[in-house]
This record gives structure tokens, C-alpha cells and sequence, in this order.
């Protein structure tokens, strides 16, 4: 959006913001990747579509470290994270202008992004200003968003495990996930210990990388804006938002609505708890075993 | 009841907090109570310091089951962390299921100091259960193999 641009193009030149994150065009099309541009000349290259799929969230968090503001642009799902990440006092409001952009929904090679298809809404959570036009506000398929988990709940034991066999085993361990996650943001990361012992690629195992997926999803449970970035980036396509959809499917069911970057509370569902809570027997009831 | 005729018994870790079940199972062992050999007993300060890591740890070496054994709710030597022990573990137990991991390698049960015979009586079913559904191949990882 011209518009996007060239609010940023002003903000720049009044000195108000020291640099821009946005996203440039790649190699083709289809490719847009996050960049910074610290200058009128760089942002030449500057560009916001349809295909600015990747949220800039992440970035804050060693942008925020930097002199002067950042101007960041953020979708609407991208400010949940952004949100959260101020809950975990990751990154500094102070040091961010952040532009609210329009979004009717991302792509890429492929079509409309998984993350797309079932969005959460076109609500900013945290903003300067909102740039969109009306069409950007239309409702989408936010009522979808559990039907894959459902699917697999509906599923034996045996065929679930069959199933992520199945996509866990293409797994290449490149941690792309874990490194675009905005809510993976430790210094000092458990896979990185090499004491573990699981820090590099599996050999064939029965049950290849389950342990990093598990932990992986597990490090964010109740933190996950279900923002979508790590099936997104997943270069062997493994829908790994399943993993942690259900989580956020379990923790609504289990302790009330919860939205990740919402609401002013920063306890998660998993660092409160009520008397009342159902006991951990309760999974050997539901669903299929 | 743990050995068959192949040999196989089953590795079963019990994290037990120190103030409640720890105790129970001293009362059980002092009370000539019998419980498999099979269940290796870790002691900590209370359930809410298992970190749900030592869990999967666990597994990837090799156990076969793993049981958490904390104060009824209400009980908790800190006030609350047995509270915070429950969700967690509800979320990570469920999550095992999701992936198809056999539900009944997973356990939480609240025994108190003085709960003694529970004590024995839930380790008797769990490795019970352990047994019937034998080694755990889905959660080990043989990187971790020592």
C-alpha cells in the first residue's frame, strides 16, 4: 500500500523514527522479507502486499535495543505478539511507533496461508495509528480454526501417532520454527545445550524430533498467539500450529477463553490456576484413546 | 507381577514431593507394605518443581512410565504450587495423547504423608499398567542412550 509507505517515508524524514522494519521485495513476486531500511534511498526497496506474510514481532525484540524509535508494521495478528511481548516486558512501547496495517489475508506460492484461512480477527491489539481501507475489516473463517484439531482428537491413538510419524519424520531440524517464533525469545535456548544430548538432528528413530516439537510447542503453551510463523516457515511443510492449537484449544476448554496478547492480565493460563480445576485423570475421559 | 518370561520389567520414575508422598512412602515401606522394585523414586521440594522437561527427559532415556506424586490440593507445603503442578501437567499429558502416546504412561496422583497404603496401592496399579503396555518405543530417543 502506497499509503503505508509513504507515512513512513514522513515519519523518517521528521526525525520522529531513527529506521523503518518492514519488508522488501526478494527474487520474485512471492518473496517478501523482513528488512530494515534507515533511510529515504533504502526505502526504495520498501514493499507491503499480499504477500508480507512474515511477522516482524520478533525483530523487536533486538530492535528494541537500538537508539531512537523504531517504526515497526504490524497485521493485525502481529500485534497480539507484539502485545504479548510487552506482557513479557521483551520489548520497550516507548521505543516502537507502531503502524497498524490493513491485512486481507496473506499468501504465497501456494495461495492463502494456512495462518490466513482461519483468522483470529482484524482487531489491532496495540497501535499508533491504523492504516487499512474497509475491505480489510471484513470477517474471515475465524470459526474454522479448530477443525484440523478435531479431526485428529476424532482419531485413535494409533492413527494420531501414525499421523505425526508421519510429519514429524520430515523434520530436518533446521530450528527455523524455533527462530521465528515471536514467543521463543529465551537468550539461552534448551536445544542449544549440548549437554542434551538432542541438540543437533535425530539419527532414525521410531519416533523422529518428536521431543523437539513437543518441547518446542510445549515452551510456549498459554504465550502461542497461534500467530502461524512456525507452520509458515517450515520448509518441509509440517502443519506444526496443529501442535500448539491444541494446547490453546485444551487451555480454553479447560480454564475459559484465553487469548495469548489480549487483555490486560499478563498471567497465562498456565502461570494461575482456581481450586476448581479439573484434574489431570480428565484426558483419560475426552476424546479417543 | 513385574517379571515375564522374557525378562522385561518395566522402568517406572515417581517424582514425590518431599513433604507428602516422600513421607507416604516411607510410611509404606516402615507399614511392610509391597510395591514393585521397578518404581525409582526421585525426591523434590514439591510437584510444581517438575519441570515438565524432567518428564519427557525421562522418557527419552528410556522410562517406560512416569508418575507425579504431590499433596492434595489445598495441602501444598508452599500454598499453591501443587495448583500450578495440575494445569501443567493436565496440558502436557494431553498433549502426549494428541501426539499418540498411550495415555496410561502418565500419571498424577495426590498422596498424603500419611497415606501410606494408597501409596503402595497406586504404584501397584500403575506399573500394572506400565506392564500391560509394555516398552516404551514412541518416546525414546536413542541419542540419549547411555
Amino acid at each position: 500500500m502506497k499509503k503505508i509507505k509513504a507515512r513512513a517515508l514522513s515519519l523518517l524524514a521528521d526525525g520522529t523514527v531513527k529506521r523503518v522494519l518492514g519488508w522488501e521485495r526478494g527474487e520474485d513476486a512471492f518473496d517478501c522479507s523482513p528488512a530494515l531500511f534507515e533511510n529515504e534511498a533504502e526505502m526504495e526497496r520498501f514493499v507491503y502486499g499480499t504477500c508480507a506474510g512474515a511477522n516482524l514481532s520478533k525483530y523487536c525484540v533486538k530492535m528494541g535495543k537500538a537508539e531512537g524509535k523504531t517504526l515497526v508494521i504490524l497485521k493485525p495478528c502481529d500485534t497480539l505478539s507484539f502485545r504479548q511481548l510487552l506482557h513479557e516486558h521483551r520489548v520497550e512501547r516507548d521505543a516502537f511507533y507502531i503502524i497498524g496495517a490493513g491485512c486481507t489475508g496473506m499468501m504465497d506460492e501456494n495461495g492463502l496461508l494456512a495462518k490466513c484461512a482461519a483468522c483470529k480477527g482484524k482487531e489491532f491489539a496495540v497501535y499508533d495509528e491504523i492504516i487499512d481501507t474497509e475491505e480489510c475489516r471484513l470477517p474471515t473463517g475465524t470459526e474454522k480454526r479448530m477443525e484440523q484439531v478435531e479431526k485428529l482428537e476424532n482419531m485413535t491413538a494409533q492413527e494420531r501417532f501414525a499421523f505425526w510419524q508421519g510429519e514429524l519424520s520430515r523434520c530436518i531440524r533446521c530450528n527455523a520454527c524455533r527462530n521465528v517464533c515471536p514467543a521463543c525469545t529465551c537468550i539461552k535456548c534448551v536445544f542449544d545445550n549440548p549437554g542434551s544430548g538432542v541438540q543437533s538432528k535425530a539419527p532414525v528413530t521410531d519416533f523422529e524430533e518428536n521431543m523437539f516439537h513437543i518441547i518446542r510447542a510445549y515452551h510456549v503453551a498459554g504465550r502461542c498467539t497461534d500467530c502461524g510463523e512456525c507452520s509458515r516457515v517450515c520448509p518441509q511443510g509440517i502443519p506444526l500450529h496443529l501442535i500448539n492449537r491444541k494446547l490453546i484449544k485444551d487451555m480454553n476448554e479447560l480454564y475459559g477463553d484465553y487469548q495469548a496478547g489480549l487483555g490486560d492480565n499478563e498471567r497465562t493460563p498456565l502461570t494461575s490456576f482456581t481450586k476448581e480445576d479439573a484434574e489431570p485423570g480428565i484426558i483419560h475421559e475426552r476424546g479417543n484413546g | 507381577m513385574s517379571v515375564s518370561n522374557t525378562g522385561w520389567t518395566p522402568k517406572i520414575v515417581a517424582f514425590c514431593c518431599n513433604w507428602c508422598s516422600y513421607a507416604g512412602a516411607d510410611l509404606a515401606g516402615s507399614g511392610r507394605m509391597q510395591y514393585p522394585a521397578d518404581v525409582k523414586i526421585i525426591r523434590v521440594p514439591c510437584s510444581c518443581r517438575v519441570n515438565p522437561l524432567f518428564i519427557l527427559r525421562a522418557f527419552e532415556r528410556g522410562a517406560d512410565g512416569v508418575i507425579i506424586c504431590g499433596c492434595h490440593p489445598g495441602d501444598c507445603h508452599y500454598t499453591s504450587g501443587n495448583y500450578y503442578a495440575r494445569r501443567r501437567m493436565t496440558m502436557l499429558f494431553s498433549l502426549l495423547d494428541y501426539l499418540g502416546i498411550e495415555r496410561g504412561r502418565t500419571r498424577v496422583e495426590w498422596v498424603s504423608a500419611a497415606e501410606g497404603a494408597k501409596f503402595a496401592k497406586t504404584m501397584n496399579e500403575f506399573v500394572e499398567t506400565v506392564y500391560t503396555l509394555g516398552e516404551n518405543r514412541k518416546l525414546r530417543d536413542i541419542r540419549c542412550r547411555k
